[in-house]
């Protein structure tokens, strides 16, 4: 027992987990084709949680603030690059990839700048005056989530939106008998990209050790001379605009968004951080594809199992791991 | 008389709805080891925290240097020479112990002169230099604790019970670090080892249910068992 877990340990420990869930379930699938498909998807659904979960994971972390508005920046973040991609329909249409891009690329940009500006007035309106009072921070957030969906419902309309994909990523990639989504290899290459930019300033800059070290103890980063409260502005500015993106590549993903759609992904952004353990980047992202993978796998293997298997996976993992997979704090 | 480096002047604090402190005045000198005794629960660690504005007070002065830092954010309270070790010693477990250090830096770089005085101080911390301080024992995590206080110069440090939990040959190292640090830096030291604190400090002051229950050389007060009694319920000789 000792030496499996040691041997387990070497090879990686906990951050084999999604390839082991990968194996057993090639196992299961038994198809090498229907394996590949399901675990791009899984891994691009990963993805997306992942942005919009990192943020919060973060922001929970650093001021033990419990923000369930959050979903609004990934529902507000949707719509917005919904409605810019229908704006630029010719060069969403065009058979041109300079101008799919482009589109793509405005549609993400306008959803990320919504996120920064509205993550900014919302901490700075809505959470600031509930520091360090959590059932203050749960009645408010959920009174702005509420309010937001109706601001959606104003704007937007309750009928479900089509968003248009460019054109570019409208096919597949067919490798023998396996058919990979191309819009789902894009969305995993976007989170991954966000995923090393997000590694990279939190494990390679002053403010990243910051970040880090207040996650564990906030006090002592204040003992120590630095104004832990103007970083949380930072870190809850950067968490919505990434809450922002990754709805905005879920709406792609889904192709006709509601004024639901965040609070509908928020059960599975939390189930995201409480197995990843909260404050960690890392932990998040484990979590995230433990998440997308399973979900697909269980979806196409029993699918009346799908809702509840997320559920399962958190409840496993917190009888092993009290504090989820990654914690910050041990 | 020189001017106390730290002043409490009626200092009164509340933690929720209990009453901690009571109009608590304290003069901490310049230079040297000063020491707060005190039982359990009799406003020790409260002190240290007021000083630093972890825990704000509700009435009365605190003044560094002169200047009333009592309304000050706890940052602005360590810019202004202040360094803290509190008593679970806030350590960064996640961060390496260069990490740990560097984040005690003004600008993320070192003092060669300084790190090369920590490091005679503390040996342990070159060796684990790159290590994550969880993998820290309790005395090393404790060393790291105040090195990061004096990594750059401070005026004064609060260390709040540094010897809790700790080995006997550790405490005697500490000892001499402690009066190593002390020659260019004020120590206000938060104690319930008297032998440890006696052997350190200049001044006493020793608190009970939150009030300054005496003032005073520690010469004194190690002389006077019979104070020593009425004032901690304890007498060095079972200690010793």
């Amino acid at each position: 027992m000792g030496s499996a877990s040691s041997l387990f340990e070497r090879l990686g420990g906990i951050n084999l987990l999604p390839v082991l869930l990968a194996i057993i379930a090639f196992v299961l699938i038994g198809s090498p084709s229907t394996w590949v498909t399901l675990t791009v998807a899984g891994l691009a659904m990963g993805m997306m949680i992942f942005l919009m979960a990192s943020g919060l994971s973060l922001v929970f972390g650093l001021m033990d603030v419990l923000n369930f508005g959050h979903s609004a920046f990934v529902s507000f973040g949707a719509f917005i690059a919904a409605s810019v991609l229908a704006a630029l329909a010719a060069w969403v249409g065009a058979d041109n990839i300079a101008l799919n891009l482009l589109a793509m690329f405005l549609a993400i940009a306008a959803a990320a700048l919504f996120g920064l500006l509205a993550g900014w007035v919302f901490e700075r309106v809505i959470i600031k005056p509930v520091y360090r009072d959590h059932l203050r921070q749960i009645l408010i957030t959920m009174g702005a989530l509420i309010v937001a969906e109706q601001l959606i419902l104003a704007i937007w309309g309750g009928s479900p939106i089509s968003v248009p994909r460019p054109h570019f990523l409208t096919g597949s990639l067919i490798i023998g008998d396996i058919s990979i989504e191309l819009y789902r290899l894009f969305a995993f290459a976007l989170g991954l990209i966000a995923y090393i930019a997000l590694f990279t300033v939190l494990n390679r800059t002053r403010v990243g050790l910051l970040v880090r070290a207040g996650v564990e103890n906030r006090e002592m980063v204040e003992a120590l001379g630095y104004r832990i409260d103007r970083l949380f502005i930072g870190v809850f500015v950067l968490g919505s605009a990434l809450a922002a993106i990754g709805g905005a590549m879920w709406a792609g993903y889904e192709t006709l968004i509601t004024a639901a759609i965040g609070s509908e992904m928020m059960i599975i952004v939390f189930i995201v951080i409480i197995i990843g353990g909260l404050g960690s980047i890392e932990g998040s992202l484990l979590g995230a594809l433990m998440v997308g993978l399973m979900g697909n796998y269980v979806a196409f293997l029993a699918p009346k199992m799908a809702l509840a298997s997320n559920m399962i996976l958190m409840m496993a993992i917190l009888l092993w791991r009290l504090y989820g997979l990654r914690p910050a704090v041990k | 008389m020189t001017t106390p480096i730290l002043q409490l002047d009626g200092v009164s604090t509340d933690i929720a709805q209990y009453h901690i402190l009571h109009e608590v005045s304290l003069d901490v000198p310049e230079g040297g080891v000063h020491v707060l005794l005190g039982r359990n629960g009799a406003g020790k660690t409260t002190t240290l925290r007021t000083v630093m504005g972890l825990w704000k007070a509700r009435q009365g002065a605190i003044r560094f240097r002169g200047d009333d830092i009592a309304k000050l954010h706890t940052s602005e309270i360590a810019r202004k020479g202040i360094a803290f070790v509190p008593e679970n010693m806030g350590v960064f477990g996640g961060l390496t112990v260069e990490e740990n250090m560097r984040l005690a830096t003004h600008d993320g770089s070192f003092d060669r002169e300084r790190l090369d005085r920590v490091y005679a101080l503390f040996p342990a911390l070159e060796k684990f230099w790159t290590k994550s301080s969880w993998s820290l024992s309790g005395g090393q995590k404790q060393m790291l604790a105040i090195a990061r206080a004096i990594i750059e110069r401070r005026d004064l440090i609060l260390i709040d019970e540094p010897t809790k939990g700790l080995a006997p040959a550790i405490i005697l190292n500490m000892v001499d670090a402690f009066r190593e640090i002390a020659r260019e830096t004020t120590i206000l030291l938060v104690e319930q080892n008297f032998l440890f604190a006696k052997s350190l400090g200049q001044t006493v002051a020793v608190i009970d249910d939150g009030h300054i229950a005496h003032t005073g050389n520690m010469a004194d007060l190690v002389d006077d068992t019979a104070l020593q009694t009425k004032l901690l319920s304890l007498s060095l000789d079972a200690h010793q």
